[in-house]
């Protein structure tokens, strides 16, 4: 993913963000932004936060304090409609998939579709359901259950659901966790190949070097609830803070 | 100053802090339910799946409780020589009492907890926070629709019930002697009076409703891990079953003052 220094938008901006569960202080005072086009890593370990903080970009989780921007708008400020075509603009992929049971892979990918009452046709939703299902090479997919697939399929599936709304941003969650070496490859390749086709920005949420070094424009560490240091993988590969370095052995 | 604390023992703290949270979830469904947008096709497949998902076995267990509650009420009655008032005494207890409660309990064992279980492994799948991010309210998609679908559909499946059950009453008496379809109809219906049939009916749509509210409550607010999920569900049953007799204790004490 070629870094592009000439554009400089900034298409989401968080500032000062602060997020505690009761004494427990995930978040504490939180800074980072992405440029348009940009693949931005956010490294953490375990339980450092990071779900919590992409869930509060996307509105899920209500900060305590702070200012997040995302094209332009203040999430938190927002009304629910104008949250909602947000919500277009900016895809999630969700650790645990949260690819819906009950329903087709067809149904699951029709779903955001149709509830974020665009007026389609059913042989228009077709198509957008078989384009998506091709980027990911899974089109014969299309009518199994969830419960059917591999985990490498369904985190494949959720990347198809993802992207069916063509969003601008894409936040990833842990896309590789959890999967074996090669298919974790295979995510990572195809999250590089979306990012080529349709020129999205993107926050990758990661503990996994591998996945840091290919997808990484950008390295933003979390540690201790704030952005601990910020750089390109090199450069965050020769510093010298303990912190740091942890986890780069 | 001196600070005045009341200190309570944990589980007391517990179940009241329960509780607060259940009114609040409850009230935020008459709140959330009665203003758009109205997930109509939902609700109406909710209606159809919790129907169904319940009537064989609430069928079932009504007809075998009206056969043997007639059957066993046969001997005494006859000992007395009052066999002539068992359609009436099966009539009214299961119109009032029998018929309402054992569908509601098997509605909680069935539809309590496989709300539990859905909803609680929808949050901890992030289904729910999925829901959320594609344009829908969850809280109306899934706990609006579900709550009054119960509510809905617990009275219809406890008239069925009863329906199921007098029949049952009938094949029972007919085990004895020879009573005609007409006859024994004819003695329920002369003695169940309009005050038997409406409160039964009304207390139910208050069963359904706990059945359903607590199942999704339960289930909304299920704790991580597949462990949480097993949780949500069982307790979803224990707490609707309790909720249901103490509602049936209230809706006694109320037809009473009628
Ligand atoms: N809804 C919640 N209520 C209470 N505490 C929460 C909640 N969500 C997260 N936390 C706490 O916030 C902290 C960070 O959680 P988070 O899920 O963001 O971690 P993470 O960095 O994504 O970890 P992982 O790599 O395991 O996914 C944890 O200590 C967790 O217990
Ligand atoms: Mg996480």
């Amino acid at each position: 993913m070629a870094r592009n220094s000439d554009h400089k938008e900034m298409v989401i901006t968080i500032e000062g963000l602060c997020k505690s569960f009761g004494a427990n202080m995930v978040l504490d005072d939180f800074n980072l932004s992405l440029h348009r086009g940009e693949s931005l890593v956010v490294l953490g370990k375990s339980g450092s936060g990071k779900s919590v903080l992409i869930k509060c970009i996307i509105g899920l989780i209500r900060p305590d304090r702070g200012i997040i921007r995302v094209l332009g708008q203040n999430v938190l400020t927002l009304s629910h409609d104008a949250l909602d075509e947000i919500r277009v603009k900016v895809g999630f992929l969700f650790q645990s998939n949260a690819l819906y049971d009950s329903m087709t892979v067809r149904e699951n990918l029709e779903f955001p579709l149709r509830r974020h009452s665009f007026n389609l046709t059913q042989s228009a939703a077709n198509d957008m359901v078989m384009e998506a299902l091709h980027n990911v090479g899974l089109e014969h997919t299309v009518d199994m259950m969830p419960a059917e697939l591999s985990g490498g399929m369904r985190k494949r599936i959720a990347l198809a659901r993802t992207l069916i709304l063509k969003p601008e941003i894409i936040l990833y969650d842990e896309p590789t966790t959890g999967l074996d070496p090669i298919t974790a490859l295979e995510i990572i390749s195809l999250m590089k190949a979306i990012h080529e086709k349709y020129r999205t920005s993107s926050i990758i949420i990661t503990h996994d070097m591998k996945c840091v070094s290919l997808t990484a424009d950008r390295v933003a560490m979390l540690i201790d609830g704030r952005c601990y240091a910020e750089g390109t993988y090199d450069e965050l590969k020769m510093a010298q803070d303990e912190k740091i370095k942890q986890f780069f052995q | 100053m001196a600070k005045f604390e009341l200190t309570l023992p944990e589980n007391t703290r517990r179940f009241l802090h329960d509780a607060g949270e259940l009114s609040r979830f409850a009230a935020r469904f008459f709140a959330e339910g009665f203003s758009p947008r109205y997930e109509v096709l939902e609700f109406v497949r909710q209606c159809f799946v919790v129907g169904y998902k319940s009537l064989p076995l609430a069928g079932l267990t009504a007809f075998i409780m009206g056969l043997v509650l007639t059957m066993q009420l046969h001997p005494t009655m006859v000992y007395y020589g009052v066999e002539a008032m068992i359609p009436a005494m099966v009539g009214i207890s299961i119109v009032r009492e029998i018929g309402p409660i054992l569908t509601a309990l098997i509605f909680a064992g069935k539809i309590g907890s496989s709300i539990g279980a859905e909803l609680g492994s929808m949050k901890v799948t992030e289904q729910i926070d999925a829901m959320e991010v594609s344009g829908t309210n969850p809280f109306k998609y899934l706990v609006v629709t579900r709550t009054l679908a119960a509510t809905l559909m617990l009275p219809i499946l406890v008239i069925i019930a009863d329906a199921i059950s007098l029949y049952g009453s009938y094949l029972g008496i007919n085990i004895y002697e020879n009573v005609s379809f007409y006859l024994f109809f004819k003695q329920i219906f002369d003695h169940l009076l309009f005050m038997d049939v409406v409160p039964a009916v009304i207390k139910t749509f208050f069963f359904g409703f706990a059945v359903g509210i607590i199942g999704c409550y339960k289930g909304y607010y299920s704790s991580k891990g597949t462990e949480g999920v097993g949780r949500s569900a069982n307790s979803a049953v224990v707490v609707s079953s309790v909720m249901i007799f103490i509602l049936d204790l209230l809706a006694v004490q109320i037809t009473d003052l009628l």
